[in-house]
């Protein structure tokens, strides 16, 4: 089974067509890969769908906007990877999202 | 339809909050319409556009049902649109669009278009949506939902 870090990457390649060998678990998803807004709508959708789970994208936003995370917080793609595998174990374990 | 203040929707047929559905009615402008004197002179069709905005309302009205009118939705993304036949003026058009994905703080629909029992077009579309950012703005939406008939129950906050 890949990793969840592979999963997003793939999901990343396929939906803003970026070479995936070019998609790295340090890269940053808006200042290295230019992902925008809208692209990163159409990748939560997916990443939603492929792990079962709602991103707190709202959530994350209001606290890198209120100074309490930074971006790579959320967008360097380890990170994310590991921000997915908690909202999954948190599902797994009948606490929900933290949306 | 009232084209010019770009109001596609004239009735809610049927909303269903537990089923995440809807089903709207439109009536197409008859063909001295003046969307019509171009689109196409002798051979008067609507134009996809408007189907797909009509779609789009339809979903709209959807999520503003689902988040009792506390945010208004904004189209951000359109994909899969095919136009499957010409829709011919006074047509009614019969919408439906479900809910395909609640994300956090965006709506993935998907709608479809009918004349009578023929499919004319479908959609894809994904909305962001945030808290109402204008009072004027909500009142409007309030007006226009008691217009077209949106189940007052749907609409409230409580």
């Amino acid at each position: 089974m890949s990793s969840t870090f592979e999963q997003i990457a793939n999901i990343i390649a396929e939906t803003c067509d970026i070479p995936r060998d070019t998609i790295k678990p340090e890269s940053h998803a808006i200042d290295d890969l230019g992902i925008d807004s809208l692209d990163f709508l159409d990748i939560a959708f997916a990443i939603d769908k492929a792990f079962g789970i709602k991103m707190p994208l709202e959530k994350w936003t209001q606290e890198v906007n209120d100074g309490k995370a930074t971006t790579e917080q959320y967008f360097v793609l380890q990170n994310l990877a590991d921000r997915i595998d908690e909202l999954v174990a948190a599902k797994n374990a009948g606490t929900g999202s933290a949306s | 339809m009232q084209l010019e203040t770009f109001q596609l929707i004239d009735r809610i047929v049927d909303l269903n909050l537990d089923a995440r559905t809807i089903v709207v009615e439109a009536d197409v402008p008859p063909d001295s319409h003046s969307v019509f004197a171009g689109h196409f002179p002798g051979y008067p069709i609507m134009p996809g556009v408007l189907l797909t905005e009509a779609m789009a309302q339809s979903s709209g009205w959807l999520i503003l049902g689902l988040t009792k009118f506390e945010r208004m939705p904004f189209l951000a993304m359109v994909k899969e649109a095919k136009m499957r036949g010409f829709v011919s003026p006074g047509s009614t058009l019969t919408i439906d669009a479900k809910i395909e994905h609640e994300g956090s703080g965006f709506t993935v629909t998907s709608a479809k278009v009918r004349v009578g029992k023929e499919l004319k077009c479908n959609a894809e579309l994904t909305f962001r949506h945030i808290p109402f950012p204008s009072p004027d703005l909500r009142v409007h939406m309030d007006a226009m939902a008691a217009k077209i008939g949106f189940p007052q129950q749907a609409m409230s906050n409580g």
